[in-house]
């Protein structure tokens, strides 16, 4: 409740401060145009052809839902590593043995290529919602674990003496003395692997369904339709910055606003 | 709750403690009524900080004992240790929050407390990080002082300050002294800082952590100018037990009529110290 409010109070001086941001975006689309002058219409449209195929696309309703097909498995891949990757990093981080033995096992997740993943996603659920959840899964999920693992291993000493020369009851260590600390590690990864997951399952679509934006991408690339192609790209990178700086970054400043440097 | 009056006391008989094979403390005795402060001093590594973990429950003793019949010890580290995450006032009442006691009770007595250590309302809201080095000691000494303790463990809470800060903090440590039934123990290696506060000085050598030497002040801390200080901490400089255990070199005294004045002084710290003889053997006044 009150992180809510706090949300909403801060929220115009934080859009105030993004002008800098939407200057360097603009400076992109700048750049974009430059180029698309000297490439022309098939290899490198301009910007405004591909905003107004987009806005043909929102206006027709289509992209809706194809977004929103998108969206759900991005999102149900998320949830799942999310779940599974804090609850093994966390128990991981207390245990030496454990941290030492799944080190190994995290950096062969995070070196094989997702699209290792989708090939054998394929083989084993066909063509599905099961394919892109999965492959959302296997890559966020070594992101998260490493984060819960990294937060659980560097509780401070000194404040766990803290807290035993204070006799705080166990509840309260977790709650008042461990929790913070390692929600300052988890909510980075899952920031990071919420960004994957938007990512990897618009490549798992393109091969393995027959709808969501990966598979319009497959469309527009077999009609040699660049415009339109850049217009799902924008739709898909639009998203993701919406959530992430109108939801997550604030959600990120109030949560963790004894670490600003005001 | 124990009916019987028993005096409240801490006891200390030939504790030793030993990481793997090196001893750190060997044979340490002392004896703590309520009321009184007591101070270990000593060059860094001799063990102090080892000696109040075991004072304060933080490690197992394994050698000799440990008795305590005080019921809320309290204790302030050598850093702060705050809680990042939580605004001082929280911070403050942590130790009442572990005791169960309602949050509107304690938020009013954090903030009670932390008016008295000298912090202004809106510092209460800040969290660590936006408070200086000082202020974050006022709110660790406050953290402990307001779970009203009768025994309080200081491991030099206040070495990282600068002079007028710890003057600040020493005065208002012995005001809230002043009519309480509270034992402190406290370790430092700063002995004008154990010449202001304490009443019995525990001098420590190294290499393993021992007491080598015993002295007590009689003038009680409230009445204790600069002057006393001064001339208490340069007498107790000129101990050879001392000076030893801080590694100073032995030393020689100029042969002016002034320092005829060292030996007498001398012969008044040593009144406490226990065995008939004492080493002064690098002494040359």
């Amino acid at each position: 409740m009150n992180a809510a409010v706090r949300w909403l109070a801060g929220l115009p001086a934080y859009l105030w401060s993004g002008w800098g941001a939407v200057a360097s975006l603009l400076l992109c689309l700048a750049l974009w145009e430059w180029l698309a002058g000297f490439y022309g219409e098939l290899i490198l449209p301009d910007p405004r052809a591909a905003l107004s195929t987009l806005a043909g696309l929102l206006a027709g309703g289509g992209a809706w839902s194809e977004l929103g097909i998108t969206a759900r498995r991005a999102l149900a891949g998320f949830v799942l590593a999310l779940a599974a990757g804090s609850a093994l990093g966390l128990a991981a981080g207390l245990s030496m043995t454990a941290a030492m033995m799944s080190r190994p096992v995290v950096t062969v997740l995070i070196g094989t290529p997702p699209i290792a993943w989708l090939v054998l996603a394929l083989l084993w659920f066909g063509a599905g919602d099961g394919t892109p959840v999965f492959t959302v899964f296997v890559a966020a999920f070594p992101v998260i674990f490493v984060g819960a693992m990294q937060g659980a291993r560097t509780v401070d000493g000194q404040l766990a003496e803290l807290a035993a020369a204070y006799r705080l009851p166990a509840r309260m260590r977790l709650t008042d003395v461990y929790l913070p600390h390692v929600l300052s590690y988890l909510f980075p990864a899952w920031i990071t692997a919420l960004g994957i997951s938007w990512k990897v399952v618009v490549m798992a679509e393109l091969l393995a369904t027959s709808d969501g934006v990966g598979a319009a991408l497959a469309v527009t690339r077999s009609h040699l339709d660049t415009a339109a192609t850049l217009a799902w790209i924008l739709a898909v990178v639009g998203t993701l910055l919406a959530v992430e700086y109108l939801l997550l970054e604030p959600l990120k400043r109030a949560v963790e606003r004894w670490r600003s440097t005001t | 709750m124990n009916t019987v009056p028993a005096p409240r006391r801490l006891l200390a008989r030939g504790v030793g403690h030993a990481y793997a094979l090196r001893t750190v403390l060997e044979g340490i005795d002392f004896e703590l009524p309520a009321g009184r402060v007591m101070a270990l001093v000593g060059p860094s590594g001799c063990g102090k900080t080892t000696l109040l973990h075991l004072v304060a429950g933080l490690l197992a003793v394994r050698e000799g004992r440990i008795e305590s019949n005080f019921s809320t010890p309290a204790s302030v580290f050598q850093q702060p240790r705050l809680l990042p995450w939580k605004n001082a006032l929280d911070n403050i009442a942590l130790g009442l929050k572990a005791a169960g006691v309602a949050r509107a009770e304690r938020e009013a007595r954090a903030a009670e407390l932390g008016v008295r250590v000298g912090l202004a309302a809106d510092d209460l809201q800040k969290f660590p990080h936006q408070l200086s080095g000082g202020m974050q000691s006022r709110v660790a000494l406050a953290r402990a002082l307001v779970l009203g303790p009768d025994l309080l463990l200081l491991d030099e809470p206040f070495s990282a300050l600068d002079v007028g800060l710890k003057a600040e903090l020493y005065a208002l440590l012995a005001e809230h002294l002043a009519g309480r039934e509270m034992a402190v123990l406290m370790i430092t290696h700063d002995l004008m800082e154990a010449v202001r506060l304490s009443d019995d000085i525990l001098v420590m050598a190294a290499s393993p952590g021992r007491v080598v030497a015993r002295f007590a002040l009689d003038r009680p801390a409230a009445r204790r100018d600069d002057d006393f200080v001064y001339r208490r901490t340069a007498e107790l400089l000129r101990d050879a037990t001392v000076r030893e255990s801080f590694g100073l070199p032995p030393q020689v005294c100029a042969q002016t009529p002034e320092d005829a004045a060292c030996e007498t002084a001398l012969q008044a710290v040593h009144t406490v110290r226990p065995g008939a003889a004492p080493a002064r053997g690098g002494l040359r006044c």
